[in-house]
């Protein structure tokens, strides 16, 4: 590749390097979020690999985490947000009006910077979408997929003696595997992660992690973290966003050891702003 | 250069970094020109001062190897910053090994001491010029981050080559000329196989500071083209 790593212009285009060979699980292009008049994300395009954990980085305000919420229309609840251009799921596009968005939000699952169990049971959290969804068959069913779920989620042996006391009542990092257990149980496909170890100790943090590592054989993950060390040990892709714009998008290990873009080497090396 | 980082005290460790770098190379530079001094005019105390000074350049190697280990478990260093580090890190290990190459010199100096004095000695000085030169403008070139600067130093290294073999055949004639002159002709041919390794050193720093300046590994050199290994029977 020549080098173009020193202008504005090539700035972007930087963003279109050659990525390592894995299956699109979502695709968006020519992507723009606005919220009211206000451009939020512009002209985004980007693939989501299956089996791969994608990172989102970018300084507060670069609408990372908006262009994560567009991916399973969580925009959807703020009114004066619009999304234009066209986001897929397995070639399916999310935003056309045969899309059942919980039906979708079950296919492509989310779990947020503060854990929010709901206030019940472990049990009860756990079981909630897939009775919803319809996904289990009788009492033995259900108590399957809860524990498979939990222990996916690497909180089974932590809990399998209490699933009947409180989800609230665990601690902050539980709480979190406890919400990852809440996505994985509708069997979904996507799992979208914004900011999940923001508020965990680096203990919590670690589990999280690992985590992370051992679902991403089973699902296509994208996180969203302010943490650049977080997105260099958890990612393959890294996706780096500035001002709406995605300004370089490649390998984790070629993103964090020779960025394209100045912008990206500038806001990894810490010298931005 | 680019901007500054948010946290100054980075920037700081950076510096030091360099600066312990900059001072090695200063240090190995003059090991070089003060062991050559020493060896044309058979100066065996400037050649002791030189074996003495070499342990200046060892103590800044462990000093680079300290706060490199620290700067990268404390800052963790990305992008042209992580290759900055490790290139310092390598650098520093180069350095030392240059500088042990002139104390090997400076040793030697007491050694032939009184044998007789045959001609190459006269070209000795300025192939070890040139690598000096090396020496000094690749650690320029890393000071610098600058690639192409780092590339000249590479195409050097053939002059020194050059000036090896010539050594070494023109060594040979000597030692068949007369027996006596094989302990000294061996000698200044291990003091010209040092100066040519220091060469060969110094065109390793340049590909180092070319990958922390780039990002990119120079092109290889051809390999199997190097003259001073062909004539040699160890290779």
């Amino acid at each position: 590749m020549t080098d173009m790593s020193d202008t504005g212009m090539s700035d972007i285009a930087a963003g279109q390097r050659v990525l390592n060979e894995a299956a699109p699980k979502m695709i968006a292009r020519d992507v723009d979020v606005f919220y009211g008049d206000k451009k939020a994300i512009d002209n985004v395009s980007i693939d989501i690999a299956l089996e791969n954990v994608t990172a989102f980085i970018g300084p507060s305000g670069c609408g990372k985490s908006t262009f994560l919420r567009a991916l399973n229309r969580m925009n959807d609840t703020i009114a004066s947000a619009r999304v234009t251009g066209k986001i897929e799921l397995d070639g399916e596009d999310i935003y056309s009006s045969g899309m059942d968005v919980v039906q979708l939000r079950a296919r492509v699952g989310m779990v947020f910077q503060k854990p929010n169990p709901f206030p019940k049971s472990i049990y009860e959290n756990v079981a909630y979408g897939p009775r919803i969804h319809g996904l289990a068959s009788g009492k033995a069913d259900m108590d399957q997929i809860v524990e498979k779920s939990l222990k996916r989620a690497g909180l089974w042996e932590e809990v399998k003696d209490r699933l009947a006391e409180s989800g609230t009542a665990l601690s902050g990092g539980q709480q979190q595997r406890l919400c990852i257990a809440r996505a994985i149980a509708v069997d979904p496909e996507v799992i979208l992660m914004d900011e999940p170890c923001s508020a965990l100790d680096p203990i919590a943090t670690a589990k999280i992690e690992e985590l992370i590592h051992e679902l991403r054989g089973r699902y296509a993950i994208v996180i969203v973290t302010h943490n650049m060390q977080q997105a260099a040990r958890v990612s393959q892709r890294t996706a780096f966003f500035h001002l709406g714009n995605l300004v370089e998008y490649g390998d984790t290990s070629e993103i964090f050891t020779n960025p394209r873009a100045t912008r990206t080497k500038d806001y990894i090396t810490g010298r931005y702003g | 250069m680019a901007t500054g980082h948010t946290v100054k005290a980075f920037d700081e460790d950076l510096d030091q970094l360099r600066g312990s770098i900059a001072e090695m190379g200063g240090l190995a530079e003059a090991a070089i020109a003060e062991s050559m001094r020493a060896l044309v005019q058979r100066d065996t105390e400037a050649a002791s001062r030189v074996v003495e000074n070499d342990r200046k350049i060892d103590a800044l190697e462990a000093e680079v190897e300290r706060n490199a280990v620290q700067l990268i478990a404390l800052r963790a260093p990305m992008a042209d910053d992580l290759r900055e580090v490790v290139a310092a890190l390598k650098i520093a290990g180069v350095v030392e090994r240059i500088g042990d190459y002139a104390k090997n010199i400076a040793k030697r100096v007491h050694v032939i001491e009184g044998s007789n004095k045959i001609e190459p000695l006269s070209l000795l000085p300025e192939m070890a010029r040139i690598v000096s030169e090396m020496v000094r403008d690749v650690l320029d070139a890393f000071a610098a981050r600058d690639a192409d600067k780092a590339v000249a130093v590479c195409e050097r290294d053939r002059a020194v080559d050059d000036f090896y073999n010539s050594i070494f055949r023109t060594l040979l004639t000597f030692m068949m000329e007369s027996p006596n002159n094989i302990t000294p002709a061996t000698h200044l041919l291990f003091i010209a196989k040092n100066l040519e390794r220091m060469g060969d050193h110094a065109t390793n720093v340049a590909e180092m500071v070319y990958f922390a300046a780039t990002g990119r590994h120079m092109a290889e050199r051809t390999k199997g083209e190097d003259p001073s290994d062909a004539e040699q029977a160890d290779g």
